[in-house]
């Protein structure tokens, strides 16, 4: 390991003296506040770091790690969510009688584990990363610990994680008894021919790993655990899952995918076209079952998933950049939508049933409109930034005349549109009687100046990549020769 | 430039009123009144514009082009023709009277209200002018969102499941057309190696492969949702019912025509060939539409009801003479456009104004009301009469260029079509008939139209005489771009005679 090698790694290495130095003061002094400033300190230096270096060579660190630009500017927009988490934390956590300040160290290792995932091209890396952020995120979903759901949710991530992960290991221990190698580059598949023969453990083992990330991603069949952990996890640590450890995880799908040319391998590729299509279904048509607000964003994540994977599927340049763009206009929606749920919700629990949210337009008119703002961008409505990633997702697929791919994206997108138009009927229709189920009298209990912050700056977001995408997409555009 | 700022004026005064309804609800609403005759200056002089260039060879009157989103090829362009011009002529009238139609009918939120309808109203000019694929599903689905929220905050009972219905029907309509945008985009660049959404420059390279077929369905079924054709129609009638009298004015005068504008600007000179294989189809679809539309009106019970299943049966007509390809029946149907923006407007408007003084829509509650409203009676007669096609006004020059139009081409389909005529005779009668004649079924007193409503209803009326009596001017403008579009299709359709 050489300096240079260091300077590369210097985003990921200020993490973790964060991480050291927010342990050690708080065997000094706890305090809530600073804690969050130092969090907020370690996230702007290393992405700081991280924007110098989106500039320079690419480089790899390692066998194990690259960081290239496509590496970078994840990174980028997932500290950027991990600290926009962060921010929403400071409201929901202040004032309860947890114990807070650990909150936002594991929030850092869970960040961490992100960054990892991201500049992996190495299955050994990418299962250091995912160990990473999946221990941090065991326990943040169960952090309150205020009930019973909290528990069951922290259970069922535990056991299900630690499935997947096994799946992973398997699969990675065939892939190396087939190549001899864990590296993503080795793995080509344009060499592989129908005729399965002594390829049979590669492609085992290639299978075996995309169960692993499956599980992460919540595709269907492995999506099972998405509503529970999504409804009893606190509110802005299922933010977090919703974008930045799916996020991450995709990140790395999209760079596996692309290294290993895995779509000239026509059976895959047609079991990855079913999977994308029945993933959007069953997501949007369980959604409209729902009635508590975050498990039917839990299922509308599961089909934003879907289109995701037909967007990656269109291969090539248009399926990373349509991904990427894609990803980034859902983080920031999907930031904006709990980032609401989290200011409503009050300290015994979180605001999610659906009859809470009737009439808010009238109790809180400003809140209202930017959280229906957020809802139809998920539904890709013009004006919002999802409109944009949702336009990619179409061109993208239509560029590989992917027909059937899109057919289903639209065919999704209006039955998405039903259950976001409920939500937002319930916002703006009148109170029958006066209120007498409010278990709080304030309205916005987790109200911070940070969390306002937070949510000014996502809806300034929203508005500005739906109006004018065009900054954002020249950033994206110069990272797709790092993969291609 | 005139466009940009058309757009901007709207915009701006949708924001102002907003901001302004906090401190004054009549403020807000004269701002927004404002800013739209600020709006009918500019189109007057684009219109002047317009007849001092029109024996040049310019398809466009005004063009403004600017790079957007050069990634992908996309520009803020906006142009208008003299069919646009007509059409947004229109757009701006049928905007003013409909928020003088609400200024006592909407006490609550007044502010959110009328941006609300500026904001649709600037979707709509934004249909009407984009040249630019992308910007224009832009301004499509900018119109929608708003409505949503017009019809499902100040609708009537059933409003929020007549909203939902609304807004997943178009929006379904929509995202087709938007899998052709994108499919167009691609082929085009395929072809030509210069990847764009310029209408203009599709229109040089128009697609003839058999996959246009496809791409042409995309757009013509977003159209066909909003227009409405028959079988896809059912979120018309619940959508005007539940809209606020705003709502529905702008529904049946302004949004059912961008789907006819949509054909007419999009499918017919985009998919020349894919639009004359399924003319014929279309054509029986819109005769369908103007006898079950009809049909359907008079079992109403309901007079806003009644009115929306009218739109139905006229804009089978519209339906019918696009598809003809001929010119005749494409003038008729621009008049069409006109006069029953102008007609079925006046109609919600005076519903809408019943509704608020006997709250309820339900003809069987009323009937004699000309003895206390006589006001009110007149003017529902003319525009009934108007509706029902008495020649001298606007509705009866269109329909009948349109059967015209359509007996040169397919004489069967031209006589069903003229029954018609007799069905909406018997619709409109009938409504004046339960509303308005026999014995006061309540001892009511209700208040006559007053100054603003009458002042409204001067216009309205005057529009449909002038479209009936001098219809001469509207037939000019939209000539030049008419005959663009129907030349290239109707010689689609001889090679596929001579096919045959």
């Amino acid at each position: 390991m050489t300096l240079s090698d260091l300077s590369a790694l210097l985003p990921l290495i200020i993490l973790v003296f964060g991480i050291v130095i927010i342990m050690l003061v708080q065997t000094v002094w706890r305090n809530h506040k600073l804690t969050l400033i130092l969090s907020v300190l370690t996230f702007v230096i290393s992405t700081a770091f991280l924007t110098v270096s989106f500039f320079a060579e690419s480089k790899q660190v390692t066998s194990l790690l690259i960081f290239d630009n496509y590496a970078i500017f994840y990174m980028a927009i997932l500290f950027g969510a991990a600290l926009a988490v962060c921010f929403l934390t400071y409201g929901f956590m202040e004032g309860r009688n947890n114990i807070k300040e650990e909150f936002y160290i594991f929030m850092l290792i869970a960040a961490l584990g992100c960054g990892v995932i991201v500049a992996s091209n190495h299955l050994i890396s990418f299962f250091l990363g995912l160990e990473v952020l999946s221990v941090s995120l065991y326990v943040l979903i169960a952090y309150l610990r205020a009930g019973p759901m909290d528990i069951e949710a922290g259970i069922k991530y535990l056991v299900l994680a630690a499935v997947s992960v096994s799946f992973l290991l398997l699969g990675a221990a065939f892939v190396y008894a087939y190549c001899g190698t864990m590296k993503f580059s080795a793995m080509n598949f344009s060499a592989l021919t129908p005729s399965i023969g002594k390829s049979s453990l590669l492609l085992a083992g290639v299978i075996m790993i995309i169960i692993g990330i499956g599980f992460k991603l919540a595709v269907v069949p492995f999506h099972l655990w998405t509503p529970d952990v999504y409804q009893g996890a606190p509110a802005p640590v299922t933010a977090f899952i919703a974008t930045a450890s799916k996020g991450a995880v995709f990140a790395l799908l999209l760079r596996y995918f692309i290294s290993t040319n895995i779509f000239d391998y026509r059976p895959l590729f047609i079991l990855f076209i079913v999977l994308s299509i029945v993933t959007m279904f069953f997501g949007n048509l369980l959604a409209i079952m729902q009635n508590n607000v975050k498990r039917i964003l839990a299922y509308s994540s599961i089909a934003h998933m879907g289109y995701l994977l037909a967007a990656l599927l269109a291969g090539g340049r248009w399926a990373i950049i349509a991904v990427t763009i894609y990803l980034l206009t859902y983080f920031i929606t999907t930031l904006g939508a709990f980032g609401i749920i989290t200011i409503l919700s009050g300290k015994e629990r979180d605001f999610d049933r659906l009859d809470e949210y009737r009439g808010l337009a009238f109790r809180h008119p400003v809140l209202a409109i930017v959280f229906s703002g957020f809802l139809l961008s998920l539904a890709g409505i013009p004006l919002t930034a999802g409109f944009i990633g949702k336009f990619y997702i179409f061109t993208a697929n239509a560029s590989s005349g992917l027909w059937i791919l899109l057919i289903a994206v639209a065919i999704n997108s209006f039955i998405g549109l039903y259950y976001y138009l409920r939500i937002i009927a319930t916002l703006y229709s009148h109170i029958q009687e006066p209120q007498t189920v409010s278990f709080e009298s304030r309205l916005m209990p987790s109200f911070s100046y940070a969390g306002g912050l937070v949510l000014i700056l996502l809806v300034f977001l929203l508005v500005f990549i739906g109006v004018y995408p065009s900054p954002f997409l020249k950033i994206i555009s110069g990272i797709v020769s790092s993969l291609i | 430039m005139i466009l940009l700022f058309l757009l901007i004026i709207t915009l701006a005064g949708g924001i102002i009123s907003w901001i302004v309804s906090f401190r004054s609800k009549v403020a807000c609403r004269w701002l927004s009144t404002f800013a739209l005759i600020a709006d009918l200056v500019l189109l007057f002089l684009l219109t002047i514009k317009y007849a001092s260039a029109y024996s040049s060879t310019e398809q466009w009157i005004e063009l403004v082009k600017w790079n957007w989103i050069p990634q992908l090829g996309i520009a803020f362009e906006l142009g208008a023709d003299g069919l646009s011009l007509l059409f947004l002529w229109l757009t701006v009238l049928l905007g003013i009277f409909s928020i003088a139609a609400s200024w006592d009918e909407i006490q609550e939120r007044a502010g959110f209200f009328h941006f609300n309808i500026m904001l649709i109203l600037a979707g709509i000019i934004g249909v009407f002018t984009a040249l630019d694929l992308f910007l224009f599903y832009f301004f499509w689905e900018l119109m929608l969102v708003p409505m949503y929220f017009l019809i499902s905050i100040w609708g009537h009972e059933n409003r929020v499941y007549a909203a939902i219905k609304f807004f997943i029907f178009t929006q379904a309509g929509g995202l087709f057309m938007l899998i052709s945008i994108a499919g167009i985009y691609i082929i085009h660049g395929r072809t030509t190696g210069q990847y764009t959404f310029d209408y203009i420059q599709f229109l040089n390279a128009p697609l003839t492969s058999s996959f246009s077929i496809w791409l042409m369905l995309g757009f013509f079924l977003a159209f066909a949702v909003k227009l409405p054709m028959v079988p896809i129609h059912t979120w018309l009638p619940d959508a005007h019912t539940e809209a606020p009298t705003a709502g529905s004015v702008i529904l049946a005068g302004l949004l059912l025509k961008t789907g006819a504008y949509g054909i007419l600007r999009f499918v017919l000179p985009l998919f020349p060939k894919a639009a004359s294989e399924i003319a014929l189809i279309a054509m029986i679809l819109g005769v369908i539409g103007i006898l079950y539309g009809a049909i359907l009106a008079f079992a109403q019970r309901d007079v806003k009801r009644l009115v929306a299943y009218t739109s139905i049966s006229h804009l089978g007509f519209v339906l019918l003479a696009i598809f003809s390809g001929n010119m005749l029946a494409l003038q008729g149907a621009i008049i069409i456009i006109l006069a029953h923006g102008f007609s079925t407007g006046g109609l919600f408007i005076i519903v809408g104004a019943l509704q608020e003084r006997i709250h309820t829509r339900d003809m069987n509650q009323m009937g004699g009301l000309w003895a206390v409203a006589p006001r009110m009676g007149g003017v529902s007669l003319f525009l009934a009469l108007a509706s029902l096609g008495l020649p001298g006004l606007g509705n009866f020059v269109g329909e009948f260029l349109v059967l015209m139009g359509t007996y040169q081409v397919n004489p069967v389909l031209s006589a069903i079509a003229s029954i018609g005529f007799i069905l909406s005779s018997i619709y409109s009668l009938w409504f004046i008939y339960k509303v308005f004649h026999g014995p006061l079924v309540q001892n009511r007193q209700i208040t006559d139209l007053g100054l603003r409503e009458m002042t409204v209803m001067v216009f309205v009326m005057a529009a449909i005489v002038w479209l009936g009596i001098y219809p001469g001017p509207m037939l000019d403008s939209a000539k030049p771009a008419l005959k663009g579009i129907q030349s290239k299709f109707i010689s689609m359709i001889e090679k596929i005679n001579d096919a045959q």
